[in-house]
This record gives structure tokens, C-alpha cells and sequence, in this order.
């Protein structure tokens, strides 16, 4: 188990600066109303204050207890429960690398601590400059990608310990990246605002990066009568001929 | 079937068919595909028919359980004057677990035309597809093939002219491994902590805000279409009699080409590596999962089983999501059953006292062992507390804690036992990456392509 902090009650949470409220209000307003019934919508409220302030913050909480007509208490316990909901500020990337049974077995494990020692923090920690946040995550369904890293949750698959200290360093150089699944990255507020149900409207990231690697592919290249690579023991079959099929 | 079987006739890609066409998320792509066939097919039938199709096709749920689908949308009491909900469970979680993602991927409008018909099934008006949040590009595509169904009104009001309606609210949950199972997902998407339900009452009769509530996988509604388009007859012609049709079979680990081989249901783990080239060069299978860290683990005396429902459940472990994490000699086992119940103590929910403080003691008692501390009892002590979890908790996930417990003794004790007597573990962490592989490449004609 992780150590947690309890958020126990401080100082009442300071309120948002009114041009804040306004902005965070409409948009609450939008998500509240997909939804039937007003509650449904907290989880999308939170990942909207975490857009705003890179965390939850005590104001976040406040605000959603208000758009919400919910106690802050009710916030917070909610706001807890769930992992992507962070209590300090994230990096501008926050990376993640997948240490669960199948990755870290792959090579998640080394790919981990060799990131946390290129960059000198821990679990949960945030670089000196507020570039990079680091942690380690669960399964996040790619294990035929594995070993995986995620940075603000677009996919970096099949990494290297050398791969994924090549890739922080090109991120707090400010050199473009771009995943093996998603789009070129933005920073860990927009991605939170697209979790909180908008769009990102930035030209051409839903189409970025195609419809899958080759594992994605695998079974459908064989079924095409393809060979797929390092497997030289495989038959060559024909292309597929329905008529011949018994 | 016999493991001769050429690829091209063991593989049966239906869901995965398109997926090799230019930019198959998108509408004008799908609809070159039969898209939004089985649709129109649906609407042109009564409601009550389509649920008896389905249910005669023999559908069965992709999320793990198997429960008959076309059934599951029959408990729903009709004329009741409630709204009803369809919840699409898009959380997939599961350790090992990577079919819907990819399948979310590459063409999520095969999903939202299976939730227009199984809404249309079972009267509902508004559904939900509960993604889990840290997939983000799955998730732009979730929204733009929404945005794009509604441009083309095969959402909103009067949906092709049938008089029905219909909206979507795509969710993104917040990374919570328990929002998976259907109850905690529904508190979830109430906006609460993701703790399961008392059941019954089911979500069929008291679900979403307490309305009749169909909660499914995505590979399930996703399925739905070609059933639609080809009919019944066509589905059962694939799988096993119990267990009709084809599946996403996810393959992963020490095996030469990792991914999806969409297969009818029934095939066999050897057959499947036989097609894609086998466990890694020079090594050989040691244990797997043949539907992700929750079902118990086999081992090289399984290759044979067949790989449906039945097939599985008979050699004493479950089909679940067919996600089959392959590892080799060089892995040990207590180390990975020692991350999996890691894994269950973080995401064991609190509500209930045996997964809560058995899933922590469990890791006690796994992190000494495998570190080399354990003394003479420990192993009678894990499958104690195993057994104290095993269908007393509150939920399946803590069921699913124990099941690598017990199963990895069951086949491994000895393993255990080398890691009690020689106090430290025999195994070197670094031969099972990936790169230890490449750096000691053996010429292919040398390995075995599995044991
Ligand atoms: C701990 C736990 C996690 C689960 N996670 C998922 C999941 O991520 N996706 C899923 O479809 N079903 C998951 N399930 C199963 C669901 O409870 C439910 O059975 C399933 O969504 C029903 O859909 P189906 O009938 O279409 O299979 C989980 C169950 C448990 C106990
Ligand atoms: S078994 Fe575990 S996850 Fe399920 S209700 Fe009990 S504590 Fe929660
Ligand atoms: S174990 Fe890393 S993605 Fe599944």
C-alpha cells in the first residue's frame, strides 16, 4: 500500500478568482448536463480542476462541492479513492511506467529504477524545474506492448531503459515527441481536460498515429496469409482463396 | 482442428477485419465494412426480437463471466415506465487484459452501433461507455466517433428515421481497477467511490440512479453487429457449441510476435503459437494465464485445452478475457505472483475485511519469501489466508487475489520451497527482459518454438 496523506480539514479552501469560477462554471455546467442525474458528473469535474491547477487542490474540491450542491467532505472522499486524482501538482509530463506482473517481468522493473536514478526522483516525485512527474502504474491494457511507458497517458510502447531516459531528456529539452499510439504530446493540464469530456481541438490528433503497431495487427496479417516476423519455423501459407476453404 | 492448421483458416477476423484499412476509426471507413448494417437490420424488427437473436446466437459476455448476453438483456423488465441504461464497461483493467483498448483503437464505431442496437433492445434512451481514464488517444477517438455518429444521425433523436432516440455520454473514469466490476462501476458513474454493490438486487432491476441497467463489455456490444448482418446460424458456426462465435485472444509476454489472433472460440494456446512463432527464441513456456492474473494459472500441460468456457473451466481455471501472458524458465513465479497480489492489496477497495486485510498480509508474507526471509509455515499460512479470501470476500477481486496464490503452489510448491531453503531467489531478473534476449540472440533454427 502506498502512503497516503489523510487531507485532513485545514484552513477553509480558498474560492477560485472570479474570472477562474466564471470560465470553470460554464464549462461545469456543460458536462453536469450529459449526464441525468448531477452527481455523475463529479469525476469529470475533478479531472476538470485538475486541468486547471495540474492537481486537486482544496479550491478544486470546494468548487466541485459547489457546482455540485455536495459537502467538501463527499469531494474529497471521492476524490481519494481514485489514483489519476493527484494531491500535489504533476510535471508538465507526468510519465508512468507500467510495473505490473507482465512489464516488469519484460523489463519494467529495470526501465523504472534507471529513470528514477537519470533523473534523480522517486516514486511520485517531481523534477526541480516541474518538468517531469514520475510513477509507477498498473496494467494499462498493452501488455502485447510491454514493457510500457505512458507520459500525460499516451502510449510509449515497447521501451528500453535507454528509450525511455532518451525520451524524458528530449521532453525537458523541449524537443518534439511523439508516441507510439496517440498524438504529439500536450501538457498534463490539456490532457486533463480532454478526461474531463472536451475535445482536443488541435488539428489532426485523432488521426495521429494510425490504427495500431504490429501486434495490434498480428492475428490479422496471418489471417491474410502474411508471415510475421522472426518466425522463420512458420509455413508460408497462400493468400487466403475462400474457394479452397473446406 | 489440428495445430497443421494454417493460419488463414484457424484465424477468423471479424471484429479485427478492418482494422488494416485506412483510418478505420472513422465513419466512411466502417461504413465500407457492412457499418451500421446490423443496425438498420435491427430496427426493421421488433425490439423483443433482437434480444431472442442474440440470445440465440449463443453470444457469451467478453468481460470475463460469460454470462449469455441476449439473456442478461431479457432480465430487463419491459414496460415498466422507468428509464433504462445501457453502461458500456470500457475499463478493462485486468492485469494481462488488452483487447478492447486496441479494439476502442481502431474502430470504436463497431461498438457504438452494438450500443444502438442493444439500446433499441432494450428500450433504453441514454447509454454510457465508462472508459478507464489513462488512455487518452483511445479516448479522442471515443468522442470523435460519437461527435461523427450523431452528424450522421445514427444518434440523437429519430435515429434513421425509426422515431427512436438515442444519446451517448462517453465517462472517463480516474484509475480504479475495482470501477471494472459492473456495480463498483455504476456507484462510479453515480459520482461516488467505486465499492461494489449488494446483489441482489442486480443492476437488471436496479442499476444506474436504480433503473433496470444492462452493464456489458465492449467486446460483447462490439460483437453484436456481425450477428446483425449474418445472422445467428453464421455465429454458431464458429466456437464450440457452448461457446459460439470468435473472440480477441490477447497474447503477451516471452512469445515472439505479442498481440491479437482473433480466433473462433476453442482453439488452443500450442495452436496459437504455432501460427505466431512461438515463446522467444531458446526458451520454453513455464506458466500462463489464459485469461489474466485473476484466473488460475496453467502451465505446459495445458497447451491442449481447448480455449472456450467449458474447455478452461474443466482443466480448473477460467476462461475470464482471454488474455494469455506467456513466461518462460527464466521467470519466477513467486515473483510474479508477488507483484499480482501487490496489485490486489493497491486496488482492494476496503469495504470488506477478508480482501482488505488478507490482500495486505498476502504481500507480507510474499515480499519476505520472495526476498529470501521466509521461514518453514509461511506457504500453509498464504494458502490459509488464500483460503479465508476465496469466496468469502464481498466481490469477485478478492476471489481473483487468491487465484495465483493457489494455483502457483498447486503447480510451483517447490519453487516456494527453494526460495525458503536456499534464502534468497534462484532467479536472475535481468535474463527475462527483453533485451537479455537480444543480446544473446540464438540462431533461430536452434530454438524451440515452445515446449
Ligand atoms: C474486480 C473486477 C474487475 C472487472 N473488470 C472488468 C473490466 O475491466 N471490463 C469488463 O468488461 N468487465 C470487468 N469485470 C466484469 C464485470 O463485473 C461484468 O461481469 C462485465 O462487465 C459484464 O459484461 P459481459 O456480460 O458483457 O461480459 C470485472 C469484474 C471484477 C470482479
Ligand atoms: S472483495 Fe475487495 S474489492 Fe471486493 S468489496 Fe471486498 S474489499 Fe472491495
Ligand atoms: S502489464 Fe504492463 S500494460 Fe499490462
Amino acid at each position: 500500500m502506498t502512503s497516503t496523506e489523510l487531507g485532513l480539514p485545514a484552513l477553509p479552501a480558498k474560492p477560485y478568482p472570479a474570472e477562474v469560477h466564471a470560465r470553470l462554471a460554464e464549462d461545469a455546467a456543460e458536462l453536469i448536463g450529459r449526464y441525468p442525474v448531477a452527481r455523475s458528473a463529479l469525476l469529470p469535474l475533478l479531472h476538470l480542476v485538475q486541468a486547471e491547477e495540474g492537481f486537486v487542490s482544496p479550491s478544486g474540491i470546494r468548487f466541485c462541492a459547489e457546482q455540485l450542491e455536495l459537502t467538501t467532505a463527499e469531494v474529497t472522499g471521492v476524490a481519494t479513492f481514485y489514483t489519476m486524482y493527484r494531491r500535489r501538482p504533476a510535471g508538465t509530463y507526468h510519465v508512468g511506467v507500467c510495473t505490473n506482473t507482465l512489464c516488469a517481468v519484460l523489463g519494467g522493473d529495470q526501465i523504472f529504477d534507471e529513470l528514477q536514478q537519470h533523473l534523480g526522483i522517486k516514486n511520485n516525485e517531481t523534477t526541480a524545474d516541474g518538468e517531469i512527474s514520475i510513477e509507477h502504474i498498473e496494467c494499462n491494457a498493452a501488455c502485447d506492448y510491454a514493457p510500457v511507458v505512458m507520459v500525460n497517458w499516451e502510449f510509449f510502447d515497447n521501451q528500453t531503459p535507454e528509450s525511455a531516459k532518451q525520451l524524458v531528456d528530449d521532453l525537458r529539452a523541449g524537443r518534439d515527441v511523439l508516441p507510439t499510439r496517440g498524438a504529439k504530446l500536450c501538457s498534463f493540464k490539456d490532457t486533463a481536460r480532454v478526461l474531463a469530456g472536451f475535445a482536443d481541438e488541435r488539428p489532426g490528433v485523432v488521426d495521429a498515429s494510425g490504427a495500431g503497431g504490429a501486434p495490434s495487427m498480428a492475428g490479422l496479417r496471418l489471417a491474410r496469409g502474411e508471415t510475421l516476423p522472426g518466425t522463420p519455423g512458420t509455413k508460408v501459407v497462400a493468400p487466403r482463396h475462400e474457394g479452397t476453404e473446406a | 482442428m489440428t495445430s497443421a492448421e494454417p493460419a488463414e483458416k484457424l484465424l477468423s477476423p471479424v471484429l479485427s477485419d478492418c482494422w488494416d484499412d485506412d483510418r478505420p476509426w472513422t465513419l466512411d471507413t466502417y461504413l465500407r465494412h457492412q457499418g451500421y448494417q446490423g443496425l438498420r437490420a435491427a430496427l426493421a424488427m421488433p425490439p423483443d426480437d433482437v434480444i431472442a437473436l442474440v440470445k440465440d446466437s449463443g453470444l457469451r459476455g467478453r468481460g470475463g463471466a460469460g454470462f449469455p448476453t441476449g439473456l442478461k438483456w431479457q432480465f430487463i423488465p419491459q414496460n415498466d415506465g422507468k428509464p433504462h441504461y445501457l453502461v458500456v464497461n470500457a475499463d478493462e483493467s485486468e492485469p494481462g487484459t488488452c483487447k478492447d483498448i486496441p479494439l476502442l483503437f481502431a474502430n470504436p464505431h463497431s461498438l457504438i452501433e452494438g450500443m444502438i442496437i442493444a439500446s433499441y433492445a432494450i428500450r433504453c434512451d441514454h447509454a454510457f461507455i465508462y472508459l478507464r481514464g489513462e488512455v487518452v488517444p483511445v479516448l479522442r477517438r471515443l468522442q470523435a466517433a460519437v461527435a461523427e455518429a450523431y452528424a450522421a444521425g445514427y444518434l440523437g433523436k429519430n435515429i434513421l428515421g425509426s422515431g427512436i432516440d438515442l444519446d451517448i455520454t462517453v465517462h472517463a473514469g480516474a484509475g480504479a481497477y475495482i470501477c471494472g466490476e459492473e456495480t463498483a462501476l455504476l456507484d462510479s458513474l453515480e459520482g461516488r467511490r467505486g465499492q461494489p454493490r449488494l446483489r441482489p438486487p442486480f443492476p437488471a432491476i436496479a442499476g444506474l440512479y436504480a433503473c433496470p441497467t444492462v452493464v456489458n463489455n465492449v467486446e460483447s456490444i462490439a460483437s453484436v453487429p456481425p450477428i446483425l448482418t449474418r445472422g445467428k446460424e453464421w455465429f454458431k458456426s464458429l466456437g464450440t457449441e457452448k461457446s459460439p462465435g470468435f473472440t480477441l485472444y490477447s497474447l503477451s509476454g516471452h512469445v515472439t510476435n505479442p498481440g491479437q489472433y482473433e480466433a473462433p472460440l476453442g482453439v488452443t494456446l500450442r495452436q496459437i503459437l504455432d501460427i505466431s512463432g512461438g515463446v522467444r527464441a531458446g526458451h520454453r513456456l513455464k506458466f500462463w494465464t489464459p485469461g489474466g492474473s485473476s484466473t488460475p494459472m496453467f502451465t505446459d500441460a495445458h497447451l491442449d485445452v481447448p480455449l472456450d468456457y467449458e474447455g478452461v473451466g474443466a482443466a480448473g481455471s477460467m476462461l475470464g478475457t482471454k488474455a494469455l501472458q506467456i513466461f518462460d524458465e527464466t521467470t519466477c513465479v513467486v515473483r510474479a505472483v508477488t507483484r499480482w497480489t501487490e496489485f490486489y492489496a493497491h486496488e482492494s477497495c476496503g469495504k470488506c475485511t477478508p480482501c482488505r486485510e488478507g490482500t495486505y498480509w498476502l504481500v507480507q508474507l510474499l515480499r519476505r519469501i520472495e526476498a529470501g526471509e521466509g521461514v518453514q509455515g509461511d506457504l500453509e499460512k498464504l494458502l490459509d489466508i488464500a483460503d479465508n479470501i476465496n469466496g468469502k470476500s464481498f466481490c469477485a477481486l478478492g476471489d481473483g487475489a487468491a487465484s495465483p496464490i493457489v494455483s502457483s503452489l498447486q503447480y510451483f510448491r517447490s519453487e516456494y520451497e527453494r526460495h525458503l531453503t536456499e534464502r534468497r531467489c534462484p532467479f536472475d531478473p535481468a535474463a527475462s527482459t527483453v533485451w537479455a534476449h537480444r543480446s544473446t540472440h540464438e540462431s533461430a533454427t536452434e530454438r524451440e518454438v515452445h515446449a
